[in-house]
């Protein structure tokens, strides 16, 4: 089944960091595969990593050397389909950074549930960071630390309240 | 069932007012619609229909659908989804057609006079076409009139809590709410008046508008006209369409996103274009359980992003379904939907029946252009557009010279082709007021790029079938 069918995206939608790439820190995925009107990634981008060529409706392409995982365009995208992702935080663990406009915020330390593209509880997971500063504008930024085998499988979380 | 905390909107709620529905006391917040308190108290049947005594509940919360008229203060037949709650008012749940509280003596009803406000150019509708429209006719030297039927001006954007696309110049990025605000305070700075709460009922030759505000008609006179008065949703037949908790997508918006009042506790959506799926995410951030979506057409007619952000919620996407008949008796409380085969057939055996108390319709809209045909512009059915539209040109003016559309109304399509289009209907107004200029020339230009930069892509097809549609029949006058 396609991401036309159920809006689930796969693995091959979209390019993925390479291993070396990740094994040097956080580094931003996008996951916009559609000709859509859109380039706010494009202007927010202190790196200048993110590029679209040609027309506005030309999905975004990131240089994945250039990215530093800084997570502006996480909190920018309005489509909300950018995530960072940072395989170097432990042997074990994976950091994923997810926007979350839902409240409330969880805690830091909190253990939540996380959940695949398609909304199922995939594992555990727990919360290392929550950026909310103004220039967010109300979409803060959740990191949490995955299993490692989940770090390009979690894409969003639940609360276990 | 009012909203205690949300992510993104400060409702900021009204001084607390009481008024009697029935034999009940209503306590409601100053600022709210009638409909609305009486939704927000969990009252959904406002009336019964005529001939069948059919429960009636509202269904597009912006006063179109005609299906919340109440009896208020002895007066039936009131639009309760677009008039305010009163300290002490008596709201009654009428039933049929209601009785005028005159004897229908033709004597009982007076002629007042009528005043006349004039201005160079008129717009009729505040969202976002007309405001940008407003602001650039302005900007260009004009004595601008706007003039909403709704308590509040901004359209649609005072509901939109999500991110525009699109690029800067489009207000990428910023909430569609704020960009409401934004446009608000551009006119307020300029030589512009805006009347809320003012239908213009009738067009009159040469560009006079016949307007009802606050009960009082008047006659406005101006030089040219704008209409940018947006768009209508659609229904979708089914068995028991009319139950009270059957919602336009639109409605739902309004409860939740203006009043602070939830729309129900589960819901069911029809319709995966953009619209359903926004809505469908807004839900999920009020607190609301979306038990699915479901989509007539094989494949999602909204974004990817849009998709997949409730995707991973756990929300159920179901394309070739669509919903086969409402349950309940007085209002919703449940739903069938089936799945359908290539041909649009309910394939036997696969419905499924669904626990929910909303059923929210987001199945396309269909542009509000009746003062356009009453006007006399010529008119095209364009199903690309959405409907019947006023045939218009490069410069948004219709065939009846000085006579001009902007947004929804002109053809559906998203908010910031909206404002681009009201930009270049308030210049185009402008020049043909004050004659062409570079200025105005260049400012033309560049918009008509940005129209075109928007259009491309797959999403664009449609408009770009539609607008090749009007400019054929167009030549063909």
């Amino acid at each position: 089944m396609s991401y036309l069918e159920n809006g689930v995206l796969s693995l091959d939608d979209f390019p993925l960091p390479s291993p070396e790439r990740l094994q040097q820190g956080r580094v931003a995925i996008i996951e916009c595969v559609q000709e859509i009107p859109c380039n706010p990634c494009v202007d927010i981008c202190p790196r200048a990593a993110i590029t679209i060529v040609g027309n506005i409706t030309n999905p975004p392409v990131i240089d994945f050397q250039k990215c530093n995982g800084c997570g502006l365009c996480v909190a920018n995208c309005p489509g909300l389909a950018i995530f960072t992702v940072d395989e170097t935080l432990s042997d074990e663990t994976a950091e994923i950074g997810i926007p979350f406009e839902f409240r409330p915020l969880p805690e830091k330390g909190e253990i939540v549930q996380a959940l695949d593209r398609a909304g199922q509880t995939v594992c555990t997971g727990q919360v290392v960071q929550i950026r909310n500063p103004r220039s967010y504008d109300r979409t803060p930024v959740v990191f949490i630390s995955v299993p490692k085998a989940f770090s390009m499988i979690v894409r969003f979380f639940k609360r276990n309240v | 069932m009012r909203i205690s905390q949300h992510p993104i909107i400060d409702f900021r709620k009204g001084k607390p007012i009481k008024f009697q529905f029935d034999n009940q006391e209503i306590k409601a917040f100053e600022g709210e619609t009638i409909a609305a308190a009486l939704h927000a108290a969990g009252i959904r049947v406002l009336s019964h229909s005529a001939r069948r005594q059919r429960p009636r509940g509202f269904f597009c919360a912006i006063g179109k659908c005609s299906s919340c008229l109440m009896e208020v203060d002895g007066v039936p037949n009131v639009k309760t989804c677009m008039v305010l709650a009163r300290e002490g008012m008596i709201v009654r749940r009428q039933q049929g057609w209601g009785k005028l509280p005159l004897k229908g003596r033709i004597k009982d009803f007076t002629r007042p006079a009528i005043p006349s406000l004039e201005t160079d150019v008129a717009v009729i509708g505040a969202g976002p076409a007309g405001l940008s429209a407003a602001i650039y006719a302005a900007q260009m030297g004009a004595q601008v009139m706007i003039f909403d039927e709704n308590n509040l001006p901004g359209g649609q954007l005072i509901k939109q809590t999500h991110m525009f696309f699109g690029s800067r110049e489009h207000y990428a990025r910023v909430r569609g709410i704020n960009i409401g605000d934004r446009l608000l305070q551009q006119l307020a700075a300029l030589p512009v008046t805006l009347l809320t709460n003012s239908s213009a009922i009738g067009y009159f030759h040469p560009h006079q508008l016949a307007l009802i505000q606050e009960n009082q008609l008047k006659r406005v006179v101006a030089q040219k006209v704008i209409v940018a008065t947006g768009a209508t949703e659609n229904m979708l037949a089914f068995e028991n369409n009319d139950l009270p908790g059957v919602y336009g997508a639109g409605a739902v918006q309004t409860l939740m996103n203006v009043y602070g009042i939830l729309p129900g506790e589960r819901i069911l959506m029809v319709g995966a274009g953009n619209i359903g799926v926004i809505v469908s995410y807004q839900l999920l951030q009020a607190g609301v359980t979306v038990v699915a979506v479901v989509e007539a057409l094989p494949t999602i007619g909204a974004y990817q992003v849009h998709a997949s952000k409730i995707a991973r919620m756990g929300v159920p996407i179901l394309t070739s379904h669509t919903i086969q008949r409402a349950l309940g008796q007085e209002k919703v409380e449940g739903a069938i939907i089936v799945r359908l085969d290539q041909k649009w057939n309910e394939i036997p055996g696969s419905e499924q029946t669904l626990n929910v108390d909303t059923i929210c319709l987001s199945i396309g809209l269909n542009p509000s252009a009746e003062i356009l045909a009453q006007a006399g512009a010529a008119m095209r059915y364009i199903p690309a557009l959405g409907g019947n539209v006023a045939l218009h040109d490069m410069n948004m003016e219709t065939t009846v010279p000085g006579l001009y559309v902007a947004g929804d109304v002109s053809g559906i399509e998203e908010a910031s082709s909206a404002m681009l289009e009201g930009r270049l209907a308030g210049l185009a107004a402008a020049e043909s007021l004050f004659g062409v200029s570079e200025k105005i020339d260049t400012l033309k230009k560049a918009i008509i790029e940005g129209l075109n930069e928007l259009r491309e892509g797959p999403f664009g097809e449609k408009t770009r079938k539609g607008t090749a549609q009007m400019k054929e029949e167009m030549a063909r006058l």
